[in-house]
């Protein structure tokens, strides 16, 4: 049964239940809605939420965990040389199954065992869905059935109706928290999983990042080596060119700004200097890649120097342009909340403006420059379009800009995009990765929170 | 002293040139980008066609057998097409002998003409016989050479076009046989290998499917958890941890994001790879941050007298938030919520994790269908060799970036529009 269906089903019960449970309401009190404890219209909705709670339970548990019941019980069916399977063999032989089930095409020869399991696939996935869908429609029913029968003209609707309201205000509030639990459970269970294959000493500290690993013991060359000093050593170098060109440009922007321009220059220029910000990553990326590198590589030639194609130089001073925006509206606000009796003051005993600037504006805001700085830094880290767009693909370590190297956004992407493995130590390092960035990112962050809360002085 | 004030205004002067100077490097830098992605991508808007006599042959096209229109399709679909074309360049150009020169004379079209004839074949079959003149589509080595983007002055080795192939080419010039267009097919079709017959829609509607399900589930859930905190939290260890937990995910790298989909809802939930509804649980997670932010700003925003008035009246407190407060509030939610969800549209690298990455030529028609979407499609062309996808990712961006201006223009309007100095 499709699953579209059943929630207007669903939604036509509780419509149902909305109607009646007003008319009880209504009916009872012969129509007088003064004798009613809350409004008419609360008992419906009463009635009408508590009909569509269960149903939606149901149909959230079936289409969370439909397909891995269905999986399960196809498995359960077969011989005892598939149960003896590696998981991620089992898992592969069940991706076929349900290939054949869709008509697809499939990466060994169909035996007959599999057919059958194909057709008990498709004929368990009809029954389950059956199954689901009337019992989500019986329960809807009867709870439907239930919330009017329990309609009285003393029933609190109107309270319970928003004690429910609450509880899914506090519910949604509590995705946010669930969404961090799940980054950091994910993250660390696979990375647990990781450390079985790579001791943690190899992955923090090892030298060479290679992870190709053999498929066939016979197969030569491809050991597989998880050493992600190269990938942070990329990435600290494209972060440290980025902010070469972000930090100068983005405070001068906004000491011009803030400090210089006349009020109309500042509604031009602060909305366009912003319009960077708005600018979609992969676009930096195109650039990066069909503009500033050829012309990086081309002015290299003319002096002649050898710039790779895939240079840090370019993804760096990509990226950096990229942060302008960022560092220049946070020191844009700094820079503003210094109180004016401040610059008053220094002018008033004779400094220039360039003096004040320097000697008083720039040591009062520097708290929330420094917090600005660092937000950049950890942004410019977890940035990912840009890089696997414009730098190598290839783990090198080197402190040389003009050569390619490779960032551990970019090793994430490469080694989770197209078909995967999903127990390989190769596919599971992604996830230690994606763990470090996490964890760098979410200190640069909590960093950049605390300089301004410990050091930024308080005026009033 | 009169020296020592010289130097300091001297100083005064050169420093203000050196904030400018880093002020206009910034918007230098947006100049050069938005000017490199204008003048390459426009042309991408535009395509090139060939004038050619087409002799529709009864011996090849044969008989168009059945009477509904899918057996009729059917039957149109065995046609030998390339033949067609063949035969009628070479009546055009009859001294071109021996199969490499004809094949080469051929690669003047694009594959994509069979549509065209067939289209034709299909809305009027008494063509069959005649020489009509068709405008077919040239091939993107032809439609580059005619943008300019291939120079016919270097060697023939280096480059996609031969030196015959330029001839071929002179003469239908000197005829006045090729005609510019605007590349309809641009806008309306789906994913190709071939440039010239590559389209958005297919991403669009990708893009479109994603954002539709990142607005259902963010959008509810973060106008609820902002009102939550605000009006009805109490102050305690739970609220603070919600609090800086929101405002450490809005900071957390969007490939972090990815990840998640793909470790929670891919390999946990078993959902389909690429298809737009995880693309948008995943963006949701993602925007649900900025939403709450905003929201809990625009609320915050309402005065208390409101609720104060709305309490003495006798409204509950539940009441008086969605009788009151949500509607005053609503501009500004909407805003937020609009520009969370150009930041979404613009997002790649999440996608890119949930497998929304793969060569998908049919436009997508549900969110279970497999699809891409428009940022991730610049990204898929952006690595293709062929020239002529270049001015296509160029064309794509600006596609993009129209709509991303169109949603920032509309946040920025509804808050004039509907701003309230209370």
């Amino acid at each position: 049964m499709n699953s579209l269906i059943l929630i207007v089903i669903l939604m036509l019960i509780s419509t149902a239940a909305f109607i009646f449970g007003r008319k009880k309401a209504l009916n009872a009190v012969n129509g007088k809605v003064s004798a009613l404890h809350s409004l008419p219209g609360h008992y419906g909705w009463f009635s009408a939420v508590i009909s569509f709670l269960p149903g939606l339970t149901i149909l959230i548990i079936w289409f969370l965990f439909g397909n891995n019941l269905v999986d399960n019980f196809t498995l359960a069916t077969l011989g005892g040389e598939i149960q003896n399977l590696s998981d991620f063999d089992r898992a592969l032989y069940m991706n076929d199954i349900r290939n054949l089930a869709a008509q697809d095409a499939i990466s060994r020869p169909v035996t007959e065992a599999m057919t059958n399991a194909a057709h008990y696939y498709l004929r368990t996935q009809e029954n389950i869905s059956w199954i689901f869908a009337l019992s989500a429609i019986g329960i809807s029913a009867l709870a439907a059935l239930f919330s009017i029968r329990k309609i009285s003209p003393d029933l609190r609707s109107r309270n319970l109706l928003e004690r429910l309201i609450l509880i899914a205000l506090v519910t949604c509030s509590a995705i946010a928290i669930l969404t961090t639990v799940g980054i950091v459970s994910s993250l660390i269970v696979e990375t647990l999983r990781f450390l079985d294959h790579v001791p943690l000493t190899d992955f923090l500290f090892g030298l060479k990042w290679s992870p190709q690993t053999a498929l066939r013991a016979d197969q030569v060359g491809s050991s597989g080596a998880f050493g992600a000093i190269p990938l942070f050593a990329g990435t600290l170098l494209i972060t440290f060119i980025a902010l070469l060109i972000a930090l100068p440009v983005g405070l001068l922007s906004a000491i011009y700004m803030t400090e210089f321009a006349s009020r109309k220059a500042r509604a031009i220029f602060k909305p366009l200097l912003e319009l960077l910000a708005g600018i979609p990553t992969v676009v930096y990326g195109f650039f990066a890649a069909l503009v500033v590198a050829p012309a990086i590589r081309s002015s290299g030639e003319v002096i002649g120097l050898e710039i790779a194609s895939e240079s840090a130089l370019a993804a760096g001073l990509v990226m950096g342009i990229m942060i302008i925006p960022l560092i220049s509206s946070l020191s844009d606000d700094v820079i503003s909340s210094v109180p004016q009796s401040l610059r008053d003051a220094s002018l008033g005993l004779g400094a220039t403006k360039t003096e004040t600037i320097l000697n008083i504006i720039i040591p009062s805001a520097l708290p929330g420059i420094v917090s600005a700085f660092l937000l950049a830094a950890s942004r410019a880290i977890g940035e990912t379009m840009i890089v696997v767009m414009a730098a190598g693909m290839a783990a090198n370590l080197t402190a040389n800009p003009l050569e390619a190297v490779t960032t551990v956004t970019v090793q994430i992407l490469a080694l989770l995009t197209g078909d995967q493995e999903f127990d390989s130590a190769k596919t599971l390092s992604a996830f230690a990765l994606g763990l470090a960035l996490f964890v760098i990112t979410l200190f640069l962050n909590f960093m950049a929170l605390r300089v301004v809360r410990k050091y930024q002085e308080q005026y009033d | 002293m009169q020296a020592r004030l010289k130097r300091r205004y001297r100083k005064e002067r050169m420093f203000k040139a050196v904030g400018l100077g880093g002020l206009m490097t910034g918007l230098l830098a947006l100049a050069v980008m938005v000017i490199s992605i204008l003048s390459t991508g426009l042309s991408g808007f535009t395509e090139s066609r060939l004038h050619i006599d087409v002799y529709m042959d009864p011996e090849i096209i044969g008989t168009i057998a059945g009477n509904t229109e899918k057996e009729r399709l059917h039957s149109l679909m065995q046609i030998n097409y390339s033949a067609l074309v063949r035969n009628s360049l070479r009546q055009k150009f009859p001294d071109v002998k021996g199969r490499r020169n004809i094949f080469s004379l051929q690669k003047l079209v694009s594959k994509g003409s069979r549509e065209d004839i067939k289209q034709r074949l299909l809305e009027d079959e008494s063509i069959i016989g005649k020489t009509i003149t068709m405008n077919l589509l040239a091939s993107s080595t032809v439609d580059m050479y005619l943008k300019g983007q291939i120079s016919r002055h270097v060697d023939q080795s280096e480059r996609k076009i031969s030196d015959k192939q330029l001839a071929w080419l002179d003469v239908l010039q000197a005829e006045g046989r090729i005609v510019k267009g605007f590349n309809w097919k641009f806008l309306t079709s789906g994913d190709s290998r071939e440039p010239e017959l590559a389209g958005i829609w297919g991403a669009a509607m990708g893009s479109f499917l994603t954002l539709l399900v990142t607005l259902v589930v963010a959008f509810p859930i973060g106008v609820a958890s902002a009102l939550y905190l605000e009006e009805f939290a109490p102050k305690n260890k739970w609220t603070d941890l919600i609090e800086i937990n929101i405002n450490n995910l809005a900071a957390v790298p969007s490939i972090i994001f990815g990840l998640l989909g793909l470790a929670i809802f891919l390999n946990l939930f078993n959902m389909p790879r690429s298809a737009p509804l995880v693309g948008g649980l995943t963006l949701a997670l993602m925007t649900l941050p900025t939403i709450i932010i905003s929201s809990r700003a625009a609320i915050r925003a309402v005065p208390p007298s409101i609720r104060d008035a709305a309490i003495g009246m006798g409204a509950s407190r539940i009441q008086t938030q969605f009788h009151h407060v949500l509607p005053l509030s609503m501009p500004g939610i909407m805003t937020g919520t609009i520009i969370g969800m150009a930041q979404a549209l613009g997002e790649t690298a999440p996608l890119l994790m949930i497998g929304m990455v793969a060569f998908i030529v049919d436009v997508p028609h549900g969110v279970l269908d497999a699809a891409t979407a428009l940022p991730v499609q610049i990204f898929l062309w952006a690595d293709s060799p062929e020239r002529g996808f270049m001015e296509k990712t160029s064309a794509a961006i600006i596609v993009l970036l129209l709509f991303l201006v169109l949603m920032n223009g509309l946040a920025i309007w509804m808050r004039h529009k509907f701003e309230k100095r209370w």
